[in-house]
């Protein structure tokens, strides 16, 4: 029989994820069976996944999905005329007709490639995107992975780096470990309302050569899960900083479509790059990674995304595709997501009316929820401007970091772990974004019915006021 | 790399380059989406132009896309995802009860009731469950546990998975991968992207590709030499020969895995795709258990499916699973870990999936529809496995092995010596010529045999046998007459 030693030592190195879920899941279970527990159901937010969390999906979306998964609904007059011709458009770029056929291409289907590129040229306010410059990929993380698995090489001294913000998205540091590439921290600044910081990307690129070949940036705009939106100015330096340290830019920008804060605005780093003279904007290597888990679609479950690459090596381009190809459903809920409907057409009305809500909702839960941790005992929190995410700082008392030294889990963890198991609330430990110093923080998905956050922000208020009246 | 400073900015040359980048990637191919599929889309982008052709259409015979050849997709499974994406569809009386229930059980083991959430990275628990219960039944009993079921992207993402964790060591010890020759090319693909040793056994074209333990054992042995062989993959029924190994022949390899310490991969996803008389599916796990415990405790193996093939054809969900068995407990912690790197597999993939491994049983009121459809594909499948055989052996210089299951034919050419060396002139491997010749006068599209592997001197093709049996006849018919005219033309 294979034992451990005999496994790849890659997927040995990944580090261990956290497992809040698991152990979420479990008691959920037990409920269900009957077990008593000082609270009536488990409430998981630990993932940015609005679904979970009791938001609804885009009603236009699921109807044209539901008429694209069986063509006899192309039939049913209860459902809007819109729906129906939109859907008969989208069946109409697959092979035979059905959305079970494979990709035409393996970078997807050619026109679906063709809307991203539009969306992309209208965002960014004409700067023109190349349709073969788009491949869809099966949710962002898998996106980057492809991406990533190219870029690494080397062992020791050479292994590739990655510049990586502190926190980062909690999905991050596995990847990393698991294409082999070094995770070089540059810390983001939490009194700043977690700002880049250009001193700090040169004290990090510094520390991280003497250990690996630092290669690329990470950036993650908006922030997760921080919900900072980085402005023209942070853009800039950032991306003469790459192209002075040679490094490629690796641009998360997958919560573009939520930025709820008052007076932010997103700016594509394309964009920007764009405005900077032919010099960079003609050879900074870019790429920018978008996914339908995100905005007011929330729709993580279908695993859909795009990267579209800006200045890479043609020769080196052709090995972003080679075997898989991207599931075609997400693709069409993609086209749907960057091309809603018009004024003009049935559905406009309740697609614009469901939109704002969600985007209501998130806008007024997060500062609802800043404003209320802000004012528990030992909790603070910068205000987020975008995405589904909060993070909380948390003040641990001493007895739980001693603790959790004796249990050997972080500690972090330890405090997610009890909150779990006496209040029924899974968020996040900062551990799993990267956060490896004392200041302990939570991660906490606020895109949930209004009802659903009050009785979290109770629950969690009560918890941190028990463990602070602890004196063991 | 070279820098300039131009105007002050340092004007850099590329940081990713065919240098730099990852040595690995480099040597990965695939060949059905390749360099003659390529072309074959530049056609059809010339024929929607307006320009002349000897032909109206390309007909991609490339790849095992069924739909796309026109093959309609299973009623119940599209009702069923229907009413998982809009769930006030459930209201509607158009719906039979048996689709909606089903729906209703897969939206509740859905986080938020959604199949927009993620689920667990393994898989969601009550479709693993029922995932299970599929397989005892197929396997006559025999108990299949839920935590040894991980649901995957289609089976190549579990396929990959596997192969990622069990590929270690340097040099003399690099882990060595056992697979058939002619191969399907994701093998040689991730073992090129792994940096594993890919160890080539011969199938037997002579006996209808049929495996051959003493070829496993010569390649083992000499593979010995320069690596070190841990993992035997086996294509079942195969790709792209399509042959269905016989119950004896999956013993005889169970036990040489046993012998020589080997984790046995079993690729099953064409295990609904068996046509020939006399031929059988026998799932690699039923056999290993009827062995006895001697083998059944032993020998590690994982066995695959998809939702891609058989009678679903559902390429584009990329649903799938791989069934663990035997592994040692600290290594699959190994591999929950792997999987949980990926988040999960798409949601309306497992959603699918569970209606296979669930179809309508015979006290339901889709029952009826559902066999009807399922049985049609099949047996359309069956006919056309036959008159593809039939017909390319009337062609002197193309021998065809019967398609006794899978989806494609993987005929032999024997080519004239000029063309021959009038490919190599071009720069092109012998059945890549043929190949893009057959493309540019008759708008065929095939896989040449090169892509999968084959005995050095010899040439093949492969080519699915999805397209509608009218249209099948007429691309049988161009082929013959291509063939005849390229033997004269290089005679």
């Amino acid at each position: 029989m294979s034992t451990v030693q005999e496994v790849n030592p890659r997927v040995r190195g990944i580090r261990a994820p956290v497992n809040l879920q698991g152990l979420a899941a479990c008691i959920s279970e037990q409920i269900a069976q009957g077990v008593k527990k000082p609270f009536k159901s488990v409430i998981d937010v630990s993932s940015g996944d609005p679904h979970k969390a009791g938001m609804p999906p885009i009603s236009f979306i699921r109807q044209v999905m539901a008429v694209c998964l069986y063509p006899e609904l192309l039939k049913e007059k209860s459902l809007p005329l819109d729906v129906r011709q939109r859907a008969q458009k989208l069946l109409d770029m697959c092979s035979g007709g059905s959305v079970g056929s494979y990709s035409t291409t393996s970078k997807g289907l050619p026109e679906v490639q063709k809307s991203i590129s539009e969306f992309i040229t209208r965002r960014d306010g004409g700067v023109f995107s190349h349709p073969e410059d788009i491949i869809l990929t099966i949710g962002s993380q898998k996106g980057l992975s492809v991406f990533l698995n190219l870029l690494t090489s080397g062992e020791g001294k050479t292994q590739t780096g990655v510049l990586t913000p502190m926190p980062c998205p909690h999905t991050l540091p596995m990847l990393l470990d698991m294409t082999g590439l070094a995770l070089v921290p540059y810390r983001l600044f939490e009194e700043q309302g977690w700002a880049v910081n250009l001193d700090e990307l040169h004290r990090a690129l510094e520390a991280g050569r003497v250990h690996c070949e630092p290669k690329a940036i990470y950036i993650s705009n908006p922030g997760n899960p921080t919900g900072y939106v980085q402005d023209r100015e942070t853009i800039e330096k950032v991306i003469r900083f790459a192209a002075t340290n040679c490094l490629i830019i690796l641009a998360e920008e997958v919560h573009q479509g939520s930025v709820y804060g008052q007076d932010k605005e997103f700016i594509s780093y394309k964009k920007v790059l764009s405005e900077m003279g032919k010099t960079y904007a003609e050879t900074m290597e870019l790429v920018s990674f978008h996914s339908i888990s995100t905005a007011y679609i929330g729709e993580c479950g279908l695993r859909g995304g795009y990267m579209e690459v800006v200045n890479i090596d043609p020769a080196v381009k052709k090995y972003l595709t080679v075997t898989s190809s991207a599931p075609v459903l997400p693709q069409l809920a993609l086209e749907l997501s960057l091309n809603p409907p018009r004024p003009e057409d049935s559905s406009y009305n309740s697609y614009t009316q469901e939109i704002h809500h969600i985007e209501d909702t998130l806008s007024q839960n997060a500062k609802r929820a800043c404003e209320f941790l802000n004012r528990v005992e030992g909790m603070s929190c910068q205000p987020s401007m975008a995405g589904p995410f909060l993070y909380p700082r948390v003040h641990l008392p001493p007895h739980m970091v001693e603790e959790a030294k004796r249990l050997g889990v972080k500690a972090d963890v330890l405090y997610c772990q009890r909150l779990l198991e006496e209040e029924g609330i899974c968020v996040g430990a900062g551990c799993e974004n990267g956060q490896e110093d004392k200041n302990y923080h939570i991660r906490l998905c606020i895109m949930t019915p209004p009802s659903t956050l009050e009785e979290i922000l109770a629950r969690l208020c009560s918890f941190h006021h028990h463990l602070l009246e602890k004196l063991v | 790399m070279s820098q300039q400073a131009v105007n002050g900015v340092a004007h850099r040359g590329r940081v990713l380059t065919l240098d730099s980048m990852n040595p690995n990637v480099k040597r990965v191919e695939y060949a059905v989406r390749g360099p003659i599929v390529q072309r074959a889309v530049q056609i059809e982008k010339e024929l929607k132009e307006g320009v002349k052709k000897p032909f109206t259409e390309v007909i991609k015979a490339n790849i095992g896309d069924a739909h796309a050849m026109g093959q309609k997709p299973i009623t119940f499974f599209r009702q069923v995802l229907a009413l998982c994406s809009y769930p006030a569809l459930l209201e509607d009386s158009k719906f039979p009860e048996d689709a909606k229930k089903r729906a209703q059980r897969i939206l509740e083991a859905c986080g938020g009731h959604s199949i927009g959430a993620y689920s667990t990275s393994q898989g969601i628990e009550c479709i693993r469950q029922d995932v299970a219960r599929y397989i005892e039944k197929r396997d006559g009993g025999i108990p299949s546990n839920p935590d040894n079921i991980y649901l995957s992207t289609g089976a190549s993402d579990a396929i990959v998975t596997i192969l990622k964790l069990l590929v270690c060591g340097e040099g003399r010890d690099r882990t060595g991968v056992m697979i058939s020759i002619p191969q399907y090319p994701l093998y040689s693909a991730a073992l090129a992207d792994l940096g594993a040793v890919q160890i080539n056994y011969y199938l037997d074209e002579d006996n209808c590709w049929s495996l051959n333990i003493t070829e496993l054992r010569r390649a083992l042995n000499a593979a010995r030499e320069h690596c070190n062989p841990r993992v035997l993959c086996i294509i079942n029924p195969g790709n792209p020969t399509g042959q269905v190994q016989s119950r004896q022949c999956i013993e005889d390899v169970i036990q040489f895995a046993k012998e020589e310490h080997l984790f046995l991969m079993a690729d099953e996803v064409y295990q609904d795709n068996v046509y020939a008389e006399g031929c059988q599916f026998h799932s690699f796990k039923k056999v290993l258990f009827e062995m006895g415990p001697e083998y059944s405790n032993t020998v590690e193996m994982a066995s695959f499916h998809s939702t891609s093939k058989c009678y679903m054809g559902e390429c584009g969900f990329r649903g799938g699973y791989v069934e663990v068995i035997n592994l040692d407990p600290e290594v699959k912690a190994q591999l929950i870990k792997l999987v949980s790197v990926r988040l999960c597999p798409p949601v309306p993939g497992q959603a699918l999936l569970d209606l296979v491994v669930n179809p309508p049983q015979p006290d339901e009121p889709s029952y009826a529809t559902f066999m009807k459809e399922r049985t049609a594909v099949l047996s359309a499948l069956a006919e056309k496995a036959r008159l593809t055989e039939q017909i390319f052996n009337t062609v002197p210089g193309i021998t065809c092995n019967p398609v006794q299951g899978a989806m494609y034919t993987f005929p032999r050419i024997t080519l004239p010596q000029k063309a021959i060396d009038k490919a190599k002139e071009l720069g092109l491997v012998p059945d890549m010529f043929y190949c893009m010749r057959l493309l540019e006068e008759d708008g065929i599209c095939l896989v040449p045999g090169s892509g999968f592997g084959q005995r050095e001197g010899t040439y093949h093709f492969r080519m699915t046998i999805l397209p509608p049996t009218d249209k099948l006849k007429v691309v049988l018919q161009k082929i013959r007459e291509f063939h005849l005219r390229f033997t004269q033309e290089f005679s």
